[in-house]
Protein backbone atom coordinates (compact mmCIF):
# COMPACT_ATOMS: atom_id res chain seq x y z
CA UNK A 1 0.00 0.00 0.00
CA UNK A 2 1.22 3.35 -0.68
CA UNK A 3 0.32 6.23 1.24
CA UNK A 4 1.04 10.38 0.06
CA UNK A 5 0.81 12.88 2.87
CA UNK A 6 0.17 16.36 2.53
CA UNK A 7 2.01 18.89 4.44
CA UNK A 8 2.12 22.30 4.19
CA UNK A 9 4.01 25.36 5.74
CA UNK A 10 2.25 27.72 8.18
CA UNK A 11 3.53 30.72 9.74
CA UNK A 12 3.93 29.95 13.83
CA UNK A 13 0.75 31.16 15.86
CA UNK A 14 2.80 33.77 17.71
CA UNK A 15 4.38 34.70 13.99
CA UNK A 16 2.81 38.57 13.74
CA UNK A 17 0.68 38.71 10.97
CA UNK A 18 1.30 41.99 8.77
CA UNK A 19 1.68 42.49 4.56
CA UNK A 20 3.39 44.27 2.33
CA UNK A 21 3.03 45.51 -1.54
CA UNK A 22 0.04 47.45 -0.88
CA UNK A 23 -1.40 44.68 1.46
CA UNK A 24 -1.65 42.61 -1.25
CA UNK A 25 1.57 39.87 0.08
CA UNK A 26 1.84 38.20 3.38
CA UNK A 27 5.03 40.18 5.11
CA UNK A 28 7.17 37.06 5.47
CA UNK A 29 9.99 38.41 6.98
CA UNK A 30 11.61 37.07 10.11
CA UNK A 31 8.56 34.27 10.08
CA UNK A 32 9.10 31.34 11.92
CA UNK A 33 8.09 28.54 9.18
CA UNK A 34 6.00 25.55 11.30
CA UNK A 35 4.56 22.23 10.03
CA UNK A 36 0.69 22.63 9.69
CA UNK A 37 -0.24 21.57 13.40
CA UNK A 38 -3.11 18.92 11.94
CA UNK A 39 -0.65 17.45 8.87
CA UNK A 40 1.84 17.08 11.55
CA UNK A 41 0.35 15.61 14.45
CA UNK A 42 -2.24 13.24 12.70
CA UNK A 43 -2.05 12.65 9.03
CA UNK A 44 1.18 12.24 9.44
CA UNK A 45 1.49 10.31 12.92
CA UNK A 46 -1.36 7.95 11.45
CA UNK A 47 0.53 7.61 7.97
CA UNK A 48 3.98 6.58 9.81
CA UNK A 49 2.07 4.07 12.44
CA UNK A 50 0.57 2.06 9.45
CA UNK A 51 4.00 1.71 8.26
CA UNK A 52 4.87 0.63 11.46
CA UNK A 53 1.90 -1.78 11.53
CA UNK A 54 3.27 -3.18 7.87
CA UNK A 55 6.21 -2.85 6.87
CA UNK A 56 5.29 -3.13 3.17
CA UNK A 57 3.36 0.61 3.12
CA UNK A 58 4.88 2.73 1.54
CA UNK A 59 4.74 6.67 3.02
CA UNK A 60 5.70 9.66 0.89
CA UNK A 61 5.19 13.21 1.65
CA UNK A 62 4.48 16.04 -0.81
CA UNK A 63 4.84 19.88 0.09
CA UNK A 64 3.41 22.50 -2.97
CA UNK A 65 5.68 25.28 -1.68
CA UNK A 66 9.05 27.60 -2.68
CA UNK A 67 12.18 26.41 -1.40
CA UNK A 68 11.37 27.88 2.09
CA UNK A 69 9.59 25.13 3.04
CA UNK A 70 12.67 22.72 2.77
CA UNK A 71 13.51 22.99 6.51
CA UNK A 72 9.92 21.80 7.15
CA UNK A 73 9.40 18.53 4.58
CA UNK A 74 13.18 17.78 6.49
CA UNK A 75 11.23 17.77 9.38
CA UNK A 76 7.86 15.90 8.29
CA UNK A 77 10.60 12.86 7.23
CA UNK A 78 12.53 12.92 10.54
CA UNK A 79 9.11 12.19 11.90
CA UNK A 80 9.11 9.67 9.76
CA UNK A 81 7.94 8.37 6.10
CA UNK A 82 10.73 7.32 3.02
CA UNK A 83 10.58 10.07 0.57
CA UNK A 84 9.60 13.67 0.12
CA UNK A 85 8.55 15.89 -3.46
CA UNK A 86 8.49 19.45 -3.17
CA UNK A 87 6.48 20.98 -5.84
CA UNK A 88 7.90 24.66 -6.54
CA UNK A 89 5.40 26.85 -7.12
CA UNK A 90 4.19 29.53 -3.88
CA UNK A 91 0.79 29.40 -4.53
CA UNK A 92 -2.43 30.37 -2.13
CA UNK A 93 -5.19 29.31 -4.46
CA UNK A 94 -6.52 26.34 -3.19
CA UNK A 95 -7.14 24.72 -6.86
CA UNK A 96 -3.55 24.95 -7.76
CA UNK A 97 -2.02 23.28 -5.16
CA UNK A 98 -4.88 20.53 -5.12
CA UNK A 99 -4.14 20.30 -9.34
CA UNK A 100 -0.11 19.99 -8.20
CA UNK A 101 -0.79 17.15 -5.93
CA UNK A 102 -3.60 15.26 -7.93
CA UNK A 103 -0.94 15.12 -11.15
CA UNK A 104 1.81 14.35 -8.69
CA UNK A 105 -0.38 11.28 -7.25
CA UNK A 106 -1.54 10.05 -10.53
CA UNK A 107 1.90 9.09 -11.75
CA UNK A 108 2.49 7.48 -8.11
CA UNK A 109 -0.58 5.04 -7.88
CA UNK A 110 -1.31 5.67 -4.50
CA UNK A 111 -3.78 4.54 -2.62
CA UNK A 112 -4.53 6.63 -0.15
CA UNK A 113 -3.72 10.42 0.48
CA UNK A 114 -3.93 12.02 3.64
CA UNK A 115 -4.28 15.70 4.53
CA UNK A 116 -4.97 18.21 7.17
CA UNK A 117 -8.23 18.99 8.35
CA UNK A 118 -7.51 22.57 7.37
CA UNK A 119 -4.09 24.93 6.94
CA UNK A 120 -4.45 27.54 10.10
CA UNK A 121 -3.33 30.28 7.60
CA UNK A 122 -5.42 29.72 4.89
CA UNK A 123 -8.25 28.38 6.68
CA UNK A 124 -9.99 26.44 3.86
CA UNK A 125 -10.47 22.95 4.38
CA UNK A 126 -10.65 22.80 0.79
CA UNK A 127 -7.47 20.99 -0.66
CA UNK A 128 -8.43 17.52 0.10
CA UNK A 129 -11.96 17.39 -1.63
CA UNK A 130 -10.66 19.02 -4.86
CA UNK A 131 -7.71 16.39 -4.70
CA UNK A 132 -10.14 13.64 -4.39
CA UNK A 133 -12.36 14.85 -7.17
CA UNK A 134 -9.14 15.12 -9.35
CA UNK A 135 -7.95 11.75 -8.59
CA UNK A 136 -11.69 10.30 -9.02
CA UNK A 137 -11.13 8.59 -5.42
CA UNK A 138 -13.60 8.29 -2.15
CA UNK A 139 -13.44 11.54 0.23
CA UNK A 140 -13.84 11.11 3.96
CA UNK A 141 -13.14 14.62 6.07
CA UNK A 142 -12.58 15.60 9.02
CA UNK A 143 -11.40 12.09 10.11
CA UNK A 144 -11.17 11.57 13.90
CA UNK A 145 -9.97 7.95 13.58
CA UNK A 146 -9.12 6.22 10.81
CA UNK A 147 -8.02 2.10 10.55
CA UNK A 148 -7.79 -0.17 7.51
CA UNK A 149 -8.09 -3.99 6.68
CA UNK A 150 -8.26 -5.99 3.38
CA UNK A 151 -8.67 -3.03 1.47
CA UNK A 152 -11.69 -1.44 3.29
CA UNK A 153 -10.88 1.74 5.10
CA UNK A 154 -13.02 2.68 8.39
CA UNK A 155 -13.20 6.40 9.22
CA UNK A 156 -14.78 8.41 12.07
CA UNK A 157 -15.65 11.62 11.04
CA UNK A 158 -17.11 14.88 12.96
CA UNK A 159 -20.72 15.76 12.24
CA UNK A 160 -22.27 18.33 13.72
CA UNK A 161 -22.75 17.67 17.60
CA UNK A 162 -21.24 13.95 17.25
CA UNK A 163 -19.61 11.18 15.25
CA UNK A 164 -20.16 8.94 12.33
CA UNK A 165 -18.23 5.94 11.08
CA UNK A 166 -18.49 4.80 7.71
CA UNK A 167 -16.96 2.94 5.73
CA UNK A 168 -15.26 3.15 2.59
CA UNK A 169 -13.36 2.20 -0.63
CA UNK A 170 -9.62 2.60 -2.33
CA UNK A 171 -8.30 4.91 -3.50
CA UNK A 172 -9.24 7.65 -0.85
CA UNK A 173 -8.61 10.36 0.31
CA UNK A 174 -8.57 11.55 4.05
CA UNK A 175 -8.55 14.61 5.97
CA UNK A 176 -7.54 14.52 9.18
CA UNK A 177 -8.46 15.74 12.73
CA UNK A 178 -7.81 15.40 16.40
CA UNK A 179 -8.08 11.63 17.73
CA UNK A 180 -6.41 10.27 14.16
CA UNK A 181 -3.21 9.94 15.73
CA UNK A 182 -1.16 11.45 18.76
CA UNK A 183 1.54 14.36 18.57
CA UNK A 184 5.07 13.00 17.74
CA UNK A 185 8.17 14.48 18.82
CA UNK A 186 11.00 13.97 16.16
CA UNK A 187 14.15 11.90 17.85
CA UNK A 188 18.18 12.10 16.78
CA UNK A 189 17.53 8.97 14.78
CA UNK A 190 14.49 10.12 12.81
CA UNK A 191 16.50 13.47 12.82
CA UNK A 192 19.32 12.08 11.38
CA UNK A 193 18.09 9.47 8.91
CA UNK A 194 16.04 12.55 7.61
CA UNK A 195 19.17 14.10 5.83
CA UNK A 196 19.68 10.83 3.62
CA UNK A 197 16.26 10.72 2.64
CA UNK A 198 15.37 11.87 -1.25
CA UNK A 199 14.04 14.64 -1.29
CA UNK A 200 12.75 16.03 -4.96
CA UNK A 201 11.64 19.23 -6.38
CA UNK A 202 9.41 18.94 -8.95
CA UNK A 203 8.67 21.80 -11.49
CA UNK A 204 4.60 22.90 -11.56
CA UNK A 205 2.49 21.23 -13.84
CA UNK A 206 0.35 23.62 -15.66
CA UNK A 207 -2.66 25.01 -14.69
CA UNK A 208 -5.21 28.09 -14.17
CA UNK A 209 -5.52 29.70 -10.90
CA UNK A 210 -9.96 29.66 -10.22
CA UNK A 211 -8.73 32.91 -7.52
CA UNK A 212 -6.69 35.07 -6.70
CA UNK A 213 -6.05 37.20 -3.25
CA UNK A 214 -6.82 41.10 -4.36
CA UNK A 215 -5.80 42.08 -0.98
CA UNK A 216 -5.61 41.74 2.64
CA UNK A 217 -7.17 43.38 5.56
CA UNK A 218 -6.55 43.43 9.31
CA UNK A 219 -9.69 43.44 11.03
CA UNK A 220 -11.04 46.39 13.28
CA UNK A 221 -9.16 46.55 16.71
CA UNK A 222 -10.88 45.34 19.82
CA UNK A 223 -11.67 48.85 21.50
CA UNK A 224 -10.64 47.83 24.98
CA UNK A 225 -11.88 45.63 27.61
CA UNK A 226 -14.76 46.87 29.78
CA UNK A 227 -13.82 45.68 33.31
CA UNK A 228 -17.02 45.02 36.19
CA UNK A 229 -16.48 45.17 39.55
CA UNK A 230 -16.37 41.02 41.03
CA UNK A 231 -19.17 42.28 43.36
CA UNK A 232 -21.43 44.29 40.85
CA UNK A 233 -22.35 40.67 38.35
CA UNK A 234 -25.52 42.59 37.85
CA UNK A 235 -23.92 45.69 35.83
CA UNK A 236 -22.29 42.81 33.36
CA UNK A 237 -25.79 41.13 32.90
CA UNK A 238 -27.14 45.04 32.28
CA UNK A 239 -24.16 45.94 29.60
CA UNK A 240 -24.78 42.83 27.86
CA UNK A 241 -28.27 43.07 27.44
CA UNK A 242 -28.53 46.69 26.80
CA UNK A 243 -25.22 47.38 25.24
CA UNK A 244 -24.20 44.67 23.96
CA UNK A 245 -27.35 43.09 22.97
CA UNK A 246 -25.91 39.61 23.50
CA UNK A 247 -28.23 37.97 25.55
CA UNK B 1 -28.41 32.94 -14.24
CA UNK B 2 -29.53 32.23 -10.78
CA UNK B 3 -27.99 31.86 -7.05
CA UNK B 4 -28.33 28.05 -5.90
CA UNK B 5 -28.38 27.65 -2.46
CA UNK B 6 -27.27 24.15 -0.66
CA UNK B 7 -29.93 23.27 1.81
CA UNK B 8 -27.66 20.66 4.15
CA UNK B 9 -29.83 18.94 6.90
CA UNK B 10 -29.80 15.97 9.74
CA UNK B 11 -32.37 13.90 11.11
CA UNK B 12 -35.46 15.52 9.14
CA UNK B 13 -34.30 19.16 9.88
CA UNK B 14 -32.63 21.83 8.12
CA UNK B 15 -29.92 22.86 10.09
CA UNK B 16 -29.71 26.33 10.88
CA UNK B 17 -26.26 27.31 8.99
CA UNK B 18 -28.07 26.69 5.77
CA UNK B 19 -30.80 29.37 6.97
CA UNK B 20 -27.82 31.66 7.33
CA UNK B 21 -26.72 30.69 3.80
CA UNK B 22 -29.98 30.51 2.09
CA UNK B 23 -30.64 34.41 3.66
CA UNK B 24 -27.10 34.63 2.31
CA UNK B 25 -27.59 33.48 -1.35
CA UNK B 26 -30.94 35.65 -1.42
CA UNK B 27 -28.88 38.93 -0.94
CA UNK B 28 -26.35 37.73 -3.26
CA UNK B 29 -29.17 37.19 -5.82
CA UNK B 30 -31.09 40.09 -5.16
CA UNK B 31 -27.46 42.52 -5.22
CA UNK B 32 -26.95 40.54 -8.99
CA UNK B 33 -30.50 41.36 -9.90
CA UNK B 34 -31.05 36.86 -10.26
CA UNK B 35 -33.60 34.81 -8.94
CA UNK B 36 -32.77 32.55 -5.89
CA UNK B 37 -33.08 29.04 -5.59
CA UNK B 38 -32.31 26.29 -2.97
CA UNK B 39 -31.29 23.17 -3.73
CA UNK B 40 -32.57 20.18 -1.35
CA UNK B 41 -30.91 16.38 -1.69
CA UNK B 42 -33.07 13.57 0.31
CA UNK B 43 -36.08 14.42 2.91
CA UNK B 44 -36.80 16.71 5.34
CA UNK B 45 -40.24 16.94 7.61
CA UNK B 46 -40.30 20.53 7.15
CA UNK B 47 -42.43 21.57 4.01
CA UNK B 48 -40.19 23.32 1.62
CA UNK B 49 -42.62 25.83 0.08
CA UNK B 50 -41.83 27.42 3.49
CA UNK B 51 -38.10 28.16 2.54
CA UNK B 52 -39.99 31.08 0.39
CA UNK B 53 -39.58 32.56 4.01
CA UNK B 54 -35.58 33.09 3.48
CA UNK B 55 -35.89 34.55 0.47
CA UNK B 56 -35.68 32.25 -2.42
CA UNK B 57 -38.16 31.51 -5.23
CA UNK B 58 -38.16 27.78 -5.79
CA UNK B 59 -36.88 24.96 -4.26
CA UNK B 60 -35.45 22.26 -6.46
CA UNK B 61 -35.70 18.68 -4.91
CA UNK B 62 -34.66 15.54 -5.07
CA UNK B 63 -36.42 13.89 -3.00
CA UNK B 64 -34.06 10.67 -2.74
CA UNK B 65 -33.29 9.18 0.93
CA UNK B 66 -30.29 7.96 -0.12
CA UNK B 67 -29.24 11.02 0.10
CA UNK B 68 -29.84 11.79 3.42
CA UNK B 69 -26.59 9.84 4.50
CA UNK B 70 -23.25 12.33 3.74
CA UNK B 71 -21.46 10.90 0.68
CA UNK B 72 -18.96 13.48 -0.86
CA UNK B 73 -18.79 11.84 -4.59
CA UNK B 74 -22.28 11.09 -4.80
CA UNK B 75 -23.63 14.69 -3.16
CA UNK B 76 -21.23 16.68 -5.59
CA UNK B 77 -21.95 14.75 -8.92
CA UNK B 78 -26.08 15.25 -8.35
CA UNK B 79 -25.22 19.44 -7.07
CA UNK B 80 -23.30 19.19 -9.98
CA UNK B 81 -26.20 18.33 -12.11
CA UNK B 82 -28.66 20.81 -10.50
CA UNK B 83 -25.99 23.60 -11.21
CA UNK B 84 -26.36 22.49 -15.09
CA UNK B 85 -30.30 21.88 -14.90
CA UNK B 86 -31.26 25.55 -12.74
CA UNK B 87 -28.16 27.34 -14.97
CA UNK B 88 -26.79 28.60 -11.19
CA UNK B 89 -23.65 31.14 -11.84
CA UNK B 90 -23.56 31.39 -7.90
CA UNK B 91 -23.26 28.28 -5.46
CA UNK B 92 -23.45 29.03 -2.10
CA UNK B 93 -22.90 26.43 0.79
CA UNK B 94 -22.83 26.95 4.58
CA UNK B 95 -18.69 25.74 5.47
CA UNK B 96 -19.84 23.26 7.81
CA UNK B 97 -19.16 19.91 8.23
CA UNK B 98 -20.91 19.50 5.19
CA UNK B 99 -19.67 22.30 3.25
CA UNK B 100 -16.30 21.17 3.90
CA UNK B 101 -16.70 17.86 2.47
CA UNK B 102 -18.55 18.68 -1.13
CA UNK B 103 -17.82 22.60 -2.12
CA UNK B 104 -14.22 21.91 -2.78
CA UNK B 105 -15.04 18.40 -4.61
CA UNK B 106 -17.58 20.67 -6.35
CA UNK B 107 -14.78 23.75 -7.38
CA UNK B 108 -13.01 21.22 -8.78
CA UNK B 109 -15.35 19.38 -11.07
CA UNK B 110 -16.89 22.76 -12.14
CA UNK B 111 -13.44 24.30 -12.83
CA UNK B 112 -15.57 27.10 -10.54
CA UNK B 113 -13.93 29.27 -7.99
CA UNK B 114 -14.71 28.58 -4.37
CA UNK B 115 -13.88 30.82 -1.58
CA UNK B 116 -14.35 28.63 1.50
CA UNK B 117 -14.98 30.50 4.78
CA UNK B 118 -16.24 34.15 3.51
CA UNK B 119 -17.75 36.52 6.05
CA UNK B 120 -19.75 38.74 3.55
CA UNK B 121 -21.29 39.63 0.50
CA UNK B 122 -19.59 39.71 -2.52
CA UNK B 123 -18.45 42.97 -3.76
CA UNK B 124 -19.59 42.87 -7.58
CA UNK B 125 -18.17 46.81 -8.34
CA UNK B 126 -15.62 45.43 -10.07
CA UNK B 127 -15.18 41.65 -10.96
CA UNK B 128 -16.47 39.92 -7.90
CA UNK B 129 -14.48 39.50 -4.80
CA UNK B 130 -15.33 38.21 -1.40
CA UNK B 131 -13.91 38.46 1.71
CA UNK B 132 -12.99 35.69 3.86
CA UNK B 133 -11.62 35.23 7.46
CA UNK B 134 -7.29 34.40 7.01
CA UNK B 135 -4.78 33.13 9.49
CA UNK B 136 -6.72 32.19 12.03
CA UNK B 137 -9.04 35.29 12.44
CA UNK B 138 -6.21 37.55 12.45
CA UNK B 139 -6.77 38.83 9.13
CA UNK B 140 -8.54 39.11 5.89
CA UNK B 141 -8.62 38.23 2.56
CA UNK B 142 -10.37 39.70 -0.37
CA UNK B 143 -10.44 36.85 -2.94
CA UNK B 144 -11.59 37.89 -6.27
CA UNK B 145 -13.12 34.69 -8.37
CA UNK B 146 -12.03 34.05 -11.72
CA UNK B 147 -14.65 31.84 -13.25
CA UNK B 148 -17.59 31.89 -14.64
CA UNK B 149 -19.63 30.09 -11.87
CA UNK B 150 -18.37 30.65 -8.33
CA UNK B 151 -18.90 29.00 -5.42
CA UNK B 152 -19.04 30.34 -1.71
CA UNK B 153 -19.25 29.10 1.01
CA UNK B 154 -20.09 31.31 4.46
CA UNK B 155 -18.74 30.76 7.59
CA UNK B 156 -21.70 29.23 9.93
CA UNK B 157 -22.78 32.74 12.14
CA UNK B 158 -21.20 35.45 9.86
CA UNK B 159 -24.78 36.24 8.41
CA UNK B 160 -27.53 37.06 10.28
CA UNK B 161 -30.68 34.97 9.16
CA UNK B 162 -33.45 37.07 8.25
CA UNK B 163 -37.29 35.29 7.55
CA UNK B 164 -40.10 37.26 6.67
CA UNK B 165 -43.17 36.46 4.12
CA UNK B 166 -43.08 34.23 1.36
CA UNK B 167 -43.61 30.78 -0.31
CA UNK B 168 -41.28 29.14 -2.34
CA UNK B 169 -42.30 26.88 -5.71
CA UNK B 170 -40.96 23.03 -5.07
CA UNK B 171 -39.46 21.64 -8.55
CA UNK B 172 -39.18 18.39 -8.07
CA UNK B 173 -35.77 17.28 -10.20
CA UNK B 174 -34.96 14.03 -11.63
CA UNK B 175 -31.04 13.08 -10.47
CA UNK B 176 -30.44 9.92 -9.76
CA UNK B 177 -27.50 9.05 -7.24
CA UNK B 178 -24.34 7.87 -8.53
CA UNK B 179 -23.04 4.60 -6.50
CA UNK B 180 -22.06 4.98 -2.58
CA UNK B 181 -17.98 5.10 -2.13
CA UNK B 182 -19.08 5.11 1.76
CA UNK B 183 -21.32 3.09 4.11
CA UNK B 184 -22.50 4.50 6.93
CA UNK B 185 -21.74 2.63 10.16
CA UNK B 186 -23.08 4.10 13.18
CA UNK B 187 -24.12 7.49 14.14
CA UNK B 188 -22.72 9.14 17.86
CA UNK B 189 -24.99 11.83 18.63
CA UNK B 190 -24.27 14.12 21.79
CA UNK B 191 -28.29 14.13 22.65
CA UNK B 192 -29.84 17.61 23.86
CA UNK B 193 -26.66 19.73 23.21
CA UNK B 194 -26.68 22.47 21.52
CA UNK B 195 -23.68 21.87 18.60
CA UNK B 196 -20.76 24.22 19.22
CA UNK B 197 -20.78 25.27 15.66
CA UNK B 198 -23.92 26.32 15.21
CA UNK B 199 -23.92 27.89 18.78
CA UNK B 200 -24.73 31.76 19.41
CA UNK B 201 -24.01 31.49 22.81
CA UNK B 202 -20.52 29.51 24.04
CA UNK B 203 -20.14 29.29 28.12
CA UNK B 204 -15.96 27.95 27.93
CA UNK B 205 -14.39 26.76 30.70
CA UNK B 206 -10.58 26.60 31.61
CA UNK B 207 -7.81 25.11 34.13
CA UNK B 208 -8.92 27.84 36.32
CA UNK B 209 -11.71 25.67 37.12
CA UNK B 210 -9.61 23.15 39.05
CA UNK B 211 -11.21 19.77 38.21
CA UNK B 212 -14.41 18.06 36.16
CA UNK B 213 -16.54 18.31 39.47
CA UNK B 214 -16.73 21.68 39.65
CA UNK B 215 -18.20 21.99 36.05
CA UNK B 216 -21.81 22.59 37.62
CA UNK B 217 -21.47 25.88 37.97
CA UNK B 218 -20.48 26.37 34.65
CA UNK B 219 -23.15 23.81 33.19
CA UNK B 220 -26.24 25.92 35.11
CA UNK B 221 -24.81 29.42 33.37
CA UNK B 222 -25.09 27.72 29.58
CA UNK B 223 -28.72 26.19 30.56
CA UNK B 224 -30.10 29.39 31.31
CA UNK B 225 -28.51 30.81 28.30
CA UNK B 226 -29.35 28.38 26.24
CA UNK B 227 -25.51 27.93 25.63
CA UNK B 228 -23.28 25.28 24.00
CA UNK B 229 -20.22 24.54 26.65
CA UNK B 230 -16.86 24.39 25.42
CA UNK B 231 -13.12 24.29 26.99
CA UNK B 232 -9.57 24.56 26.45
CA UNK B 233 -7.40 21.92 25.25
CA UNK B 234 -5.91 21.11 28.29
CA UNK B 235 -8.98 20.61 29.59
CA UNK B 236 -9.90 18.16 26.93
CA UNK B 237 -6.37 16.78 26.96
CA UNK B 238 -7.08 15.99 30.86
CA UNK B 239 -10.55 14.04 30.36
CA UNK B 240 -12.13 16.97 32.05
CA UNK B 241 -14.76 17.52 29.13
CA UNK B 242 -15.16 15.44 25.70
CA UNK B 243 -12.54 16.16 23.68
CA UNK B 244 -14.95 17.14 20.87
CA UNK B 245 -15.60 20.50 23.08
CA UNK B 246 -12.21 21.91 23.08
CA UNK B 247 -12.04 24.89 20.90
CA UNK B 248 -8.62 26.34 19.62
CA UNK B 249 -5.90 26.16 16.79
CA UNK B 250 -6.09 22.48 17.14
CA UNK B 251 -9.84 22.35 17.99
CA UNK B 252 -12.71 24.02 17.15
CA UNK B 253 -13.19 27.15 15.38
CA UNK B 254 -16.49 28.93 16.46
CA UNK B 255 -17.56 32.46 16.23
CA UNK B 256 -20.57 32.94 18.39
CA UNK B 257 -22.35 35.87 18.89
CA UNK B 258 -21.12 35.60 22.75
CA UNK B 259 -18.56 33.55 24.31
CA UNK B 260 -17.70 33.37 27.70
CA UNK B 261 -14.63 32.40 29.08
CA UNK B 262 -13.98 31.07 32.69
CA UNK B 263 -10.99 30.68 33.95
CA UNK B 264 -9.16 30.61 30.88
CA UNK B 265 -5.69 32.28 30.44
CA UNK B 266 -5.88 33.17 26.47
CA UNK B 267 -2.92 32.06 24.87
CA UNK B 268 -2.74 32.48 21.83
CA UNK B 269 -3.57 28.96 20.52
CA UNK B 270 -6.83 29.15 22.33
CA UNK B 271 -7.97 32.61 20.69
CA UNK B 272 -7.39 31.53 16.88
CA UNK B 273 -10.55 29.33 17.48
CA UNK B 274 -12.54 32.05 19.06
CA UNK B 275 -11.48 35.39 18.23
CA UNK B 276 -14.13 35.82 14.99
CA UNK B 277 -16.74 35.79 18.25
CA UNK B 278 -19.05 38.99 18.13
CA UNK B 279 -18.73 39.82 21.91
CA UNK B 280 -16.42 38.47 24.36
CA UNK B 281 -16.80 38.26 28.11
CA UNK B 282 -13.40 36.63 30.55
CA UNK B 283 -14.10 36.20 33.96
CA UNK B 284 -10.64 35.51 35.37
CA UNK B 285 -8.75 36.24 38.85
CA UNK B 286 -5.98 37.16 37.39
CA UNK B 287 -5.91 40.84 36.01
CA UNK B 288 -2.71 40.00 33.65
CA UNK B 289 -4.76 37.32 32.29
CA UNK B 290 -3.69 38.15 28.30
CA UNK B 291 -7.80 37.07 27.66
CA UNK B 292 -8.60 40.15 29.16
CA UNK B 293 -6.32 42.44 25.90
CA UNK B 294 -9.17 39.96 23.53
CA UNK B 295 -12.06 40.72 25.38
CA UNK B 296 -15.03 43.32 25.57
CA UNK B 297 -16.22 42.60 28.90
CA UNK B 298 -14.37 41.27 31.95
CA UNK B 299 -14.65 40.63 35.76
CA UNK B 300 -11.29 39.96 37.33
CA UNK B 301 -12.59 37.70 40.02
CA UNK B 302 -12.73 34.22 41.49
CA UNK B 303 -15.32 32.15 39.29
CA UNK B 304 -16.59 29.94 42.10
CA UNK B 305 -17.95 33.62 43.63
CA UNK B 306 -18.60 35.08 40.40
CA UNK B 307 -20.52 32.48 38.16
CA UNK B 308 -23.37 31.44 40.58
CA UNK B 309 -24.31 35.07 40.79
CA UNK B 310 -24.22 35.84 37.12
CA UNK B 311 -26.47 32.66 36.59
CA UNK B 312 -28.87 34.59 39.12
CA UNK B 313 -28.87 37.43 37.63
CA UNK B 314 -29.50 36.31 34.12
CA UNK B 315 -32.49 34.13 35.20
CA UNK B 316 -33.61 37.51 36.95
CA UNK B 317 -33.55 39.04 33.46
CA UNK B 318 -35.14 36.26 31.80
CA UNK B 319 -37.73 36.12 34.54
CA UNK B 320 -37.00 32.02 35.11
CA UNK B 321 -37.25 31.25 38.98
C1 LIG C 1 0.83 24.15 19.01
C2 LIG C 1 -0.12 24.38 20.14
C3 LIG C 1 -1.49 24.29 19.88
C4 LIG C 1 -2.41 24.54 20.90
N1 LIG C 1 -3.75 24.50 20.62
C5 LIG C 1 -4.63 24.87 21.60
C6 LIG C 1 -6.04 24.94 21.33
O1 LIG C 1 -6.50 24.60 20.23
N2 LIG C 1 -6.87 25.34 22.31
C7 LIG C 1 -6.41 25.70 23.57
O2 LIG C 1 -7.23 26.08 24.42
N3 LIG C 1 -5.11 25.62 23.85
C8 LIG C 1 -4.21 25.22 22.91
N4 LIG C 1 -2.89 25.14 23.21
C9 LIG C 1 -2.48 25.34 24.62
C10 LIG C 1 -2.38 26.80 25.00
O3 LIG C 1 -1.10 27.30 24.66
C11 LIG C 1 -2.57 26.97 26.52
O4 LIG C 1 -1.62 26.17 27.20
C12 LIG C 1 -3.96 26.60 27.00
O5 LIG C 1 -4.96 27.25 26.20
C13 LIG C 1 -4.14 26.99 28.44
O6 LIG C 1 -5.36 26.52 28.94
P1 LIG C 1 -6.09 27.25 30.13
O7 LIG C 1 -6.24 28.68 29.83
O8 LIG C 1 -7.31 26.46 30.45
O9 LIG C 1 -5.07 27.00 31.35
P2 LIG C 1 -4.04 27.98 32.06
O10 LIG C 1 -3.12 28.61 31.10
O11 LIG C 1 -3.47 27.19 33.17
O12 LIG C 1 -4.93 29.14 32.62
C14 LIG C 1 -5.84 29.02 33.67
C15 LIG C 1 -6.40 30.40 33.96
O13 LIG C 1 -7.39 30.31 34.96
C16 LIG C 1 -7.24 31.41 35.84
N5 LIG C 1 -7.82 30.99 37.14
C17 LIG C 1 -7.29 30.15 38.06
N6 LIG C 1 -8.14 29.99 39.09
C18 LIG C 1 -9.22 30.75 38.82
C19 LIG C 1 -10.43 31.02 39.52
N7 LIG C 1 -10.71 30.44 40.71
N8 LIG C 1 -11.31 31.86 38.96
C20 LIG C 1 -11.06 32.46 37.76
N9 LIG C 1 -9.93 32.23 37.06
C21 LIG C 1 -9.03 31.40 37.60
C22 LIG C 1 -5.77 31.69 35.90
O14 LIG C 1 -5.54 33.05 36.26
C23 LIG C 1 -5.35 31.39 34.46
O15 LIG C 1 -5.41 32.57 33.65
C24 LIG C 1 -1.96 24.86 22.21
C25 LIG C 1 -0.57 24.91 22.45
C26 LIG C 1 0.34 24.67 21.44
C27 LIG C 1 1.81 24.77 21.75
N1 LIG D 1 0.83 23.95 -0.25
C1 LIG D 1 0.46 22.74 0.17
N2 LIG D 1 1.24 21.65 -0.06
C2 LIG D 1 0.88 20.42 0.37
N3 LIG D 1 -0.26 20.18 1.04
C3 LIG D 1 -1.07 21.22 1.30
C4 LIG D 1 -0.76 22.54 0.89
N4 LIG D 1 -1.76 23.36 1.30
C5 LIG D 1 -2.66 22.59 1.95
N5 LIG D 1 -2.25 21.29 1.95
C6 LIG D 1 -2.93 20.14 2.58
O1 LIG D 1 -4.33 20.34 2.54
C7 LIG D 1 -4.87 20.44 3.86
C8 LIG D 1 -6.02 21.42 3.88
O2 LIG D 1 -5.58 22.69 3.51
P1 LIG D 1 -6.57 23.92 3.24
O3 LIG D 1 -7.53 23.47 2.21
O4 LIG D 1 -5.69 25.03 2.77
O5 LIG D 1 -7.22 24.24 4.56
C9 LIG D 1 -3.67 20.80 4.74
O6 LIG D 1 -3.88 20.38 6.07
C10 LIG D 1 -2.54 20.04 4.04
O7 LIG D 1 -2.53 18.67 4.40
Amino acid sequence: MKILVCVSKTPDTTSKIAFKNGNTQFEDAGVQWIINPYDEWYALVRAIELKEADASVAVHLITVAGADAEPIIRKALALGGDEAVRINIDSNDSYTIAYQIAEYAKTGGYDLIFTGKETIDYNGSAIGGMVAELTNSAYVSLATKFDIAGGQATVTREIEGGEETVTTQLPLVVSCAKGVAEQRIPNMRGIMAARTKPLKTVEPFAVDALTTVAEYELPPAKTGVKLVPADNVAELVKLLHEEAKAI
Amino acid sequence: MSVLIYIDHTDGHIKKSSFEALTYGADVAKQLGVPAHGLLLGTVSTPLTELGKYGINTVHHVANEAFNTLDAQVHTQAIADAVQQAGATVVVFSQNQTGKAVAPRLSARLKAGLVAGAIALPDTSNGFTVKKSVFSGKAIAKVSVNTAIKIISINPNSYKTVATEGTATVNNLAITPAAATTKLVSVNKVTGDVPLTEAEVVVSGGRGLKGPENWGILLDLAQVLGAATACSRPVGDAHWRPHHEHVGQTGVQIAPNLYIAIGISGAIQHLAGVNRSKVIVVINKDPEAPFFKAADYGIVGDAFEVLPKLTEEIKKLKGVA
